[in-house]
């Protein structure tokens, strides 16, 4: 019996200290008609040896590509100690810290978290984390709805250039609350969201503006206007930011004269693997006189009774627990170990590690754009872009980019879906990971297939898993 | 000791970041950071050592019994983690084309299979993050379900007033009224009141069965019937599906939609509170509601369904898909116990807990419902100790801590004062348990004789008991360099 240790004197025992004869008559409560039948479609158990085969065989089938996507997911390296550290017992296998006092150390550890997060992000607050950057924003949205205390309004200026599946994520979680998110268009020739794109919004209530830094384009925004623009206009400003990237761009807390007032994002690249998409964390930061809206856990540091420092949940009167339908949020378990994951990485990468990596990535980004254009290739944009770029093909993209999976390549994202006039139009990333040597390789199988393609009618035959 | 107090300037884990002396002198200087990031500066070692030694201040499964009711807190089989963190798992970009993922998406897909059989659900979406984004794909879904037949003048959920915190809370992130429905003497629904409450505004109804009071919902077919005729749909909060698994399924109670907490049924990690999952699962009638993306099967080849195949769907709920590094130790977990190993869960959680639930009756603790059969968890009421010797449920929960027990979950549900519930899980021993009832025999003995070492309780932690008042009226939520 896997994971049950009882043998077959201890239910003899245990079932005569219940006074029951079999262990049957302990659902008794429960009416014979709804009993179930056996369970078909599950299979037979298997051993750890013989499971470990197979779950071997499937990961090995989805192998270890060369990836230059991005798109709100990014390869980093991890140091070694990360996840080590992460997955030892005592913080795997904790709950939710209710009872303080023997859970210091993940209350510590989620203080110190907080302690980076508003370093990085020049914020008074941060909470405990949400589930990703996608439904932070959606949190965000609810949360400057509440906290724009000189608006009545509950419509959001959402830039199209906001990532779109962050767009869709938000829409979805609000919409059943009468919340409007306003599309703002982004500037066809720039990428970026244009001041005179708002001038129609001037004087209007509205209750936020949210601005990403870098957008989804990779196109940096012009952040101090835009936020200076909202302020003015009486709305709140909702950051949208990477966090690898604030380790060099200016931090939201300093945007404009008065800086963003709540700051939400990704946290997956600060030390959580891709894996699929999940799982990730969203984190949230904001300005001191918000905290009571926001959702989530926040910890606090204190005293005990014998004045000594200690760590606690604190303001959870806002939480679903207490608070109950008027709860700040219903969330309730967020994404404790990435967030562990999170700050261990953070302590050992560092500020200045943090910022090299960011560096790091910006260059290579910098370097694939250069080594992937030519005759048939261009940059779509016109601005300066961060950390991932927007290329426009003249060729049919899809065509181009098929073969190079057989390569074992991942050659970019794809955005005529999300953006049907960006019809031939590749979303593309190099981070530290990559090194010269990928990037030519990169560029070396697009010649090739560019050439096969523009000259004769050789058909290419796409690898298929 | 906070990691910024080992802080010396310049001093770097030099091995863990690139060399390169780039610069990113092609950014406008206006959109760049002035000063850098006050992280902590610390060697890798100096890190090591910090959160090696903050991780012996937690209690946790793998050193301590944590009978935390409602939590489900088991045995998190190691193999679990091993495996879905195999390279090729974890190497995989989330919007790589499915074609690339052929290995994820199998294991995705067969647990989508699973999930439906063991809760005689006919579809089900693994996308919520967690119980809590579970339930809002719920009630978003009966929500759309009313619209999608123009059954728009349904604005009320039902709730029992033993629900977990979150089922309110959804509903009103719903845009829901929510109606409280009272609990009987013998801890289940109301069902007088339920029949007075129900109408043509009643969208639906959350029930969590076993209720949260430990005890299984004996008129649930009644319940179903009385909300069905109404015109309301049935939602399944899946938080103690631990109690059930294999015995009775969701599905067959006449439930439309439910969720599941797999950080607790199915044996994930809890992390110190995360990430879960919330799968949800459907009857038929609102499988075109579901959340995305869903893992499709052609009897080929695996692929992502998304709004182009489910164009009635709630859409997508995070940016990619879930928690699926979560999925995947839930899938490793189930294909280890297989289908007899998952019937035993059940047998073996409700064996323990009635143990354990005769054992302190006979040591002298009140229980809740003393009539009831537990289920995987019970209620014990400290309300005469608190009348008698001025002991309280916190005294009792924080002198556990001394005896090396993680406390149970206090104070919940609201109902009955001065409770404990607690949830032993099936993968505790015996011995265990036993252990367990001597350490509160000796605590309910102490109230009597002492009851000062209950009031003063913890003291053998990393700190006594914490000034909570001040936590929240002196807000200190960051380091800051004095």
């Amino acid at each position: 019996m896997p994971f049950i240790p009882h043998t077959e004197q201890d239910i003899r025992d245990m079932l005569d200290t219940i006074g029951v004869s079999g262990i049957e008559q302990l659902f008794d409560e429960i009416p014979a008609e709804l009993r179930s039948e056996t369970l078909d479609k599950v299979p037979a158990a298997l051993t750890e040896q013989a499971l470990s085969r197979v779950m071997g065989r499937r990961a090995a089938q989805d192998g270890q590509p060369l990836c230059f996507i991005g798109a709100g997911a990014y390869e980093h390296h991890i140091p070694a100690a990360v996840w080590e550290i992460t997955t030892r017992g005592e913080f795997y296998s904790a709950y939710t810290p209710y009872q303080a006092e023997a859970s210091q150390g993940t209350l510590q550890l989620i203080y110190e978290y907080q302690s980076m997060m508003t370093a990085l992000m020049a914020m008074e607050v941060s909470n405990a984390s949400l589930y990703d950057g996608a439904s932070a924003l959606a949190e965000a949205v609810l949360m400057a709805i509440r906290a724009n205390r000189k608006s009545k309004s509950r419509r959001i200026l959402m830039p199209s250039a906001v990532h779109p599946a962050y767009r869709s994520t938000t829409h979805n979680i609000v919409r059943n609350q009468a919340i409007e998110l306003v599309d703002v268009p982004y500037d066809s020739e720039g990428g970026h969201t244009a001041l005179d794109s708002l001038a129609q919004y001037e004087g209007e209530d509205i209750a936020a503006l949210v601005i990403a830094q870098p957008n989804f384009f990779g196109i940096l925004e012009d952040v101090d206007a835009l936020t200076d623009w909202a302020h003015a206009n009486g709305m709140l400003v909702i950051a949208v930011v990477n966090p690898v990237a604030m380790a060099l761009l200016k931090p939201p807390g300093q945007w404009g004269e008065q800086g963003a007032d709540i700051v939400v994002g990704e946290g997956q690249p600060l030390g959580v693997p891709l894996s699929s998409g999940g799982p990730y964390f969203g984190f949230m930061c904001c300005r001191q006189q918000y905290v009571r809206q926001m959702p989530g856990r926040i910890v606090g540091r204190t005293v005990d009774r014998d004045g000594r420092v200690g760590y606690t949940l604190t303001l959870q009167a806002r939480e679903q627990h207490i608070r109950r339908s008027r709860a700040t949020s219903n969330i309730c378990t967020n994404q404790g170990l990435m967030v562990t994951a999170a700050t261990i990485h953070m302590a050992i990468v560092g500020g200045e590690g943090l910022r090299r990596v960011a560096q790091a990535c910006h260059a290579n980004t910098r370097k694939l754009v250069e080594q992937l254009c030519n005759e048939h290739i261009s940059l779509r944009f016109n601005r300066p872009y961060f950390h991932e770029a927007v290329l426009s093909s003249s060729l049919p993209l899809e065509r181009l980019l098929r073969p190079l999976y057989a390569h074992n390549l991942q050659p970019g994202y794809l955005l005529a879906d999300d953006y049907p006039e960006l019809d031939e139009a590749l979303l593309v990333c190099a981070t530290e990971t990559k090194s010269d040597a990928d990037i030519e390789l990169y560029r070396d199988h697009l010649a090739r297939v560019i050439k096969t393609q523009t000259t004769a009618g050789c058909p290419v035959k796409p690898k298929m898993a | 000791m906070l990691i910024f107090e080992h802080s010396r300037p310049g001093r770097r884990a030099t091995a863990q970041a690139p060399f390169t002396a780039e610069t990113a002198d092609d950014l406008p200087a206006e959109l760049l950071r002035d000063a850098p990031a006050a992280l902590p500066e610390v060697s890798e070692m100096q890190a090591v050592r910090h959160y090696t030694r903050l991780s012996q201040k937690n209690f946790s499964i793998d050193t301590q019994f944590y009978p935390l009711g409602s939590c489900t807190m088991k045995y998190n089989p190691r193999a679990c983690n091993t495996l879905a963190m195999l390279p090729g798992f974890l190497a995989r970009h989330p919007l790589a084309p499915a074609c690339e993922g052929q290995g994820v998406l199998a294991c995705l897909y067969d647990l989508q299979e699973i999930l439906k059989d063991v809760t005689g659900m006919q579809a089900v979406s693994l996308t919520p993050a967690a119980g809590a984004q579970g339930e809002f794909a719920g009630v978003a879904m009966i929500r759309a379900y009313h619209d999608a037949r123009g059954d728009t003048a349904r604005d009320e959920i039902l709730v029992p007033d033993a629900a977990h915190g979150t089922n309110p809370a959804t509903a009103t992130m719903c845009g829901y009224k929510v109606h409280e429905i009272p609990t009987g003497p013998d801890g289940d629904v109301d069902v007088e009141a339920l029949r007075a409450a129900v109408g043509p505004h009643t969208a639906g109804i959350m029930l969590t069965n076993p209720s949260t009071l430990g005890v299984f919902e004996r008129r649930i077919k009644e319940i179903a019937g009385i909300v069905h005729e109404a015109g309301g749909l049935l939602y399944y909060d899946g938080a103690n599906l631990n109690a059930i698994l294999g015995k009775v399924r969701p599905g067959d109670m006449g439930f439309d939609v439910i969720h599941m907490n797999l950080h607790k049924t199915f044996s994930t990690p809890h992390g110190g509170g995360g990430p879960g999952a919330g799968p949800v699962g459907v009857s038929a009638r609102l499988e075109p509601f579901l959340p995305l993306p869903v893992v499709g099967y052609d009897g080929d080849e695996y692929s992502w369904l998304t709004e182009k195949d489910r164009p009635q769907s709630i859409g997508r709920l995070s940016a990619f898909m879930g928690n699926v590094g979560v999925l995947l130790r839930a899938y490793i977990y189930a294909r280890l116990l297989g289908r007899e190993g998952m019937q035993r869960v059940a047998e073996f959680a409700t064996l323990n807990a009635n143990y354990l639930m005769k054992r302190l009756e006979a040591a002298g603790f009140d229980l809740a419902f003393p009539e009831r059969r537990a289920t995987h968890e019970f209620i014990v009421t400290l309300k005469r100790q608190q009348k008698e010797q001025g002991v309280s449920a916190m005294d009792f929960a924080k002198r556990l801590l001394d005896f090396n027990f993680h406390a149970p979950t206090t104070y919940f549900p609201m109902l009955v004062p001065e409770c404990l519930l607690i949830e032993p899980t099936e993968t505790e021993s015996r011995e265990e348990l036993d252990g367990f009832v001597e350490a509160m025999a000796q605590i309910l003995a102490e109230a009597g004789e002492n009851p000062e070492q209950l009031h003063e309780a913890p003291h053998t932690q990393p700190v006594r008991r914490l000034d909570e008042v001040r936590a929240a009226r002196e807000l200190d939520l960051r380091w800051r360099e004095s």
